[in-house]
């Protein structure tokens, strides 16, 4: 059974990476991901968002197989992904494919930019010579550059035009899925826009399911359909991205909605206390609650399970749900 | 406005014949925040480090920058000295490549202290433990002891900001101040610099490139592009009557929090190399409404009413018009 719409689907996703603490101390396991569960449909985005070292970027790659979970499964196309470096893997690599943040370092620079779209047919072995190039030519263009600008070498191009390049090789394939890493923040403002502009028409134009990592809540919302928030690696709210952004749900979410920059706010932001946790040293209970301002004594002790409210907004906090009396946070424990 | 803490007036910088600066004027009053805000390479941050001798030899700078009547361009190597760190310091996006990683956080306090203020022994390092403290660094005695890579990006930051404060300025420039750091962390370093200067009177120049942190943190922004004030205006005056297209571009192209989502008004093109500056207004080959007269010459900068200057051409006749109707 194929089921309707959905072409990405992850259960459980754990990926624990070995720690070293100091030079001869001994090794300790950081859970970058710990139980991450996501469906994308098809033409669809759901935005990622958290802070660094939330997991988010590791979920991308986990989901691309790019990197083994140590737990939990991954379906594509209604079929679980081939182990990596598999022959079947690489087969289905073709369609999906991963933008980076920067442009530059994802581009090889001894190669002019037409040689760089044109890899991924010859590796997928897709057409012949001619219509490879006629094929550069339209990606080239559909990506707002000039069929001319393929002659040119990265460093001749702008950061948007890069961007723009590496966004024509990773739809050479005709992917049906694009996880896009932070694909704008190494760009400026008015680059942004038309980054973002280009992510909306090329789904609109192709259809591609994408996945949208980003710090930016701004961003998310402009490309997204869905958003998911990370935090120490776990979802903690997920929903439609304007009922997120009005009424956000998670205490984190909270923060991180009222942390957003904008003019003509009345001091009303929610200030964190404490920096984002270090993910080898996981807070007991809900990772969130040392800087939560609402803690109870049953955040320290418990794990909130990730389950939707009533208005079906997934959310994974003891207080959203009314299993526990909004409190005022916890005394914090002074790290050694 | 009342005597100016810092004037600059036309500044110029340029590297190996290839302008950076082309002639800023600005002027910083005590106690204000200005916000610059621009793309990269437009020049916010050269704008500081020429004003303060902080550039490679091989820039050529021209122009005046006054802090109390004395001349920072050209001035000799004693008076910059005593100007940086002591009357304006600076701090930088990545606090982790400023501070020094093999001497402890305590040492680059004091050693600021005993530069700027002649403080040494333990009057420095109680000194520091209150600079400390005061940036709201946790345990501050115990965290004078530590190395910069034992503290978050976010406390390497606040060290900074100590080390600012250290010299006691009048002016403290931060350059993209909470760029590297995470959402959370920079809603706290803003409000850190809100509540210093609430409790120090010191003036803060802002630099970034983002004007939702600039519009929090700031009474007045000067938008730049390609080495030049495109437009200067209160915060609340700039989001509701930008007169320049780029500013109006930078609005549209930051996308809204609320409300229908609306495809992005992207500003088309990119920002002109220095080699090949356009002969007038630089921002002409993007600009939606641009005419013949906008490639004949640099527009000046024009006052459409107190305090909100413009260079566009299009921006003149609202000055006639409010020059005809006193407010």
């Amino acid at each position: 059974m194929r089921p309707g719409g959905v072409l990405l689907e992850a259960e459980g996703l754990v990926r624990r990476y070995g720690m070293r603490r100091g030079v001869f101390g001994r090794t300790v396991d950081v859970r970058a991901v710990d139980g991450v569960s996501l469906r994308l449909e098809r033409g669809r985005t759901l935005g990622l968002v958290g802070e660094s070292g939330c997991g988010k970027s590791t979920t991308g790659r986990l989901v691309l197989g790019m990197e083994t979970p140590d737990g939990g499964s991954v379906s594509f196309d209604g079929r679980p992904m081939p182990s990596p470096g598999t022959s079947a893997w690489r087969v289905l690599r073709a369609r999906m494919q991963m933008v980076f943040q920067d442009p530059l370092g994802a581009l090889d620079r001894r190669l002019p930019i037409a040689a760089q779209v044109v890899e991924p047919l010859d590796i997928h072995g897709i057409g012949d010579r001619a219509s490879r190039a006629a094929r550069v030519e339209d990606l080239l263009r559909a990506v707002g550059l000039r069929p001319d600008q393929g002659a040119r070498y990265p460093h001749e191009l702008s950061g948007g035009q890069r961007q723009r390049a590496v966004l024509a090789r990773a739809l050479a394939t005709d992917p049906a899925l694009l996880v896009c890493d932070e694909p704008i923040s190494a760009l400026d403002v008015s680059i942004q826009a038309q980054v973002m502009n280009l992510l909306v028409d090329l789904q609109e134009q192709f259809g591609t399911a994408m996945l949208f990592v980003s710090h930016d809540l701004r961003a998310v919302r402009q490309v997204s359909h869905r958003v998911a928030v990370m935090y120490l690696g776990r979802i903690v709210e997920e929903g439609e991205p304007d009922g997120v952004l009005r009424d956000p749900a998670h205490p984190y979410s909270r923060a991180l909605v009222s942390a957003i920059p904008h003019p003509g706010r009345g001091g009303q932001r929610i200030v964190l206390q404490g920096d984002p946790p270090n993910p080898a040293d996981r807070p007991t209970g809900c990772a969130f609650h040392p800087r939560c301002p609402v803690a109870t004594g049953l955040c320290a002790q418990e794990a909130p399970a990730l389950k939707p409210r009533a208005d079906g907004r997934l959310v994974a906090c003891h207080v959203a749900h009314g299993e526990a009396v909004a409190g005022t946070g916890l005394p914090r424990r002074e790290a050694a | 406005m009342s005597t100016p803490l810092v004037e600059i007036s036309g500044l110029t910088v340029s590297f190996d014949g290839q302008p950076a600066l082309r002639g800023i004027d600005l002027a910083v009053a005590p106690g204000e925040a200005v916000g610059m805000v621009g793309e990269s390479g437009c020049g916010k941050s050269v704008t500081w480090l020429a004003a303060l001798g902080l550039l490679p030899a091989r820039a050529r700078i021209g122009g005046r920058v006054a802090i109390g009547g004395q001349d920072l361009v050209g001035a000799p190597a004693s008076v910059l000295e005593r100007v940086r760190g002591g009357r304006i310091a600076m701090i930088f996006q990545d606090p982790a490549s400023s501070l020094n990683p093999v001497h402890r956080i305590g040492r680059q306090v004091t050693e600021a202290l005993a530069l700027h203020r002649g403080m040494t022994g333990a009057a420095a390092r109680a000194e520091a433990r209150r600079l400390l403290d005061q940036v709201g660094i946790p345990d501050a005695a115990r965290r004078l002891d530590v190395y910069p890579h034992e503290l978050s990006g976010g406390q390497n930051q606040r060290v900074m900001i100590a080390i600012a404060l250290a010299g006691q300025p009048e002016l403290l420039v931060a350059d993209e101040p909470t760029t590297a750091l995470d959402v959370t962390i920079q809603a706290q370093i803003l409000e850190l610099l809100q509540s210093l200067r609430r409790e120090t009177g010191m003036a803060l120049v802002l630099i970034s490139h983002d004007l939702g942190v600039v519009a929090e943190a700031c009474e007045r922004v000067a938008v730049m592009y390609a080495g030049r004030i495109v437009e200067e205006a209160p915060i609340a005056r700039l989001f509701d009557t930008a007169a320049h297209p780029y500013t109006q571009g930078l609005l549209g192209a930051l996308p809204p929090i609320d409300g229908p989502r609306r495809r992005l008004a992207a500003i088309p093109g990119g920002v002109p190399e220095p080699w090949a500056m356009p002969p007038g207004c630089a921002f002409a080959p993007r600009c939606p409404h641009r005419a013949a007269a906008c490639d004949a010459r640099i527009p000046d900068a024009s006052a459409l009413v107190e305090g909100h200057r413009a260079a566009c051409i299009r921006a003149a006749p609202a000055t006639a018009l409010a020059e005809r109707m006193p407010a």
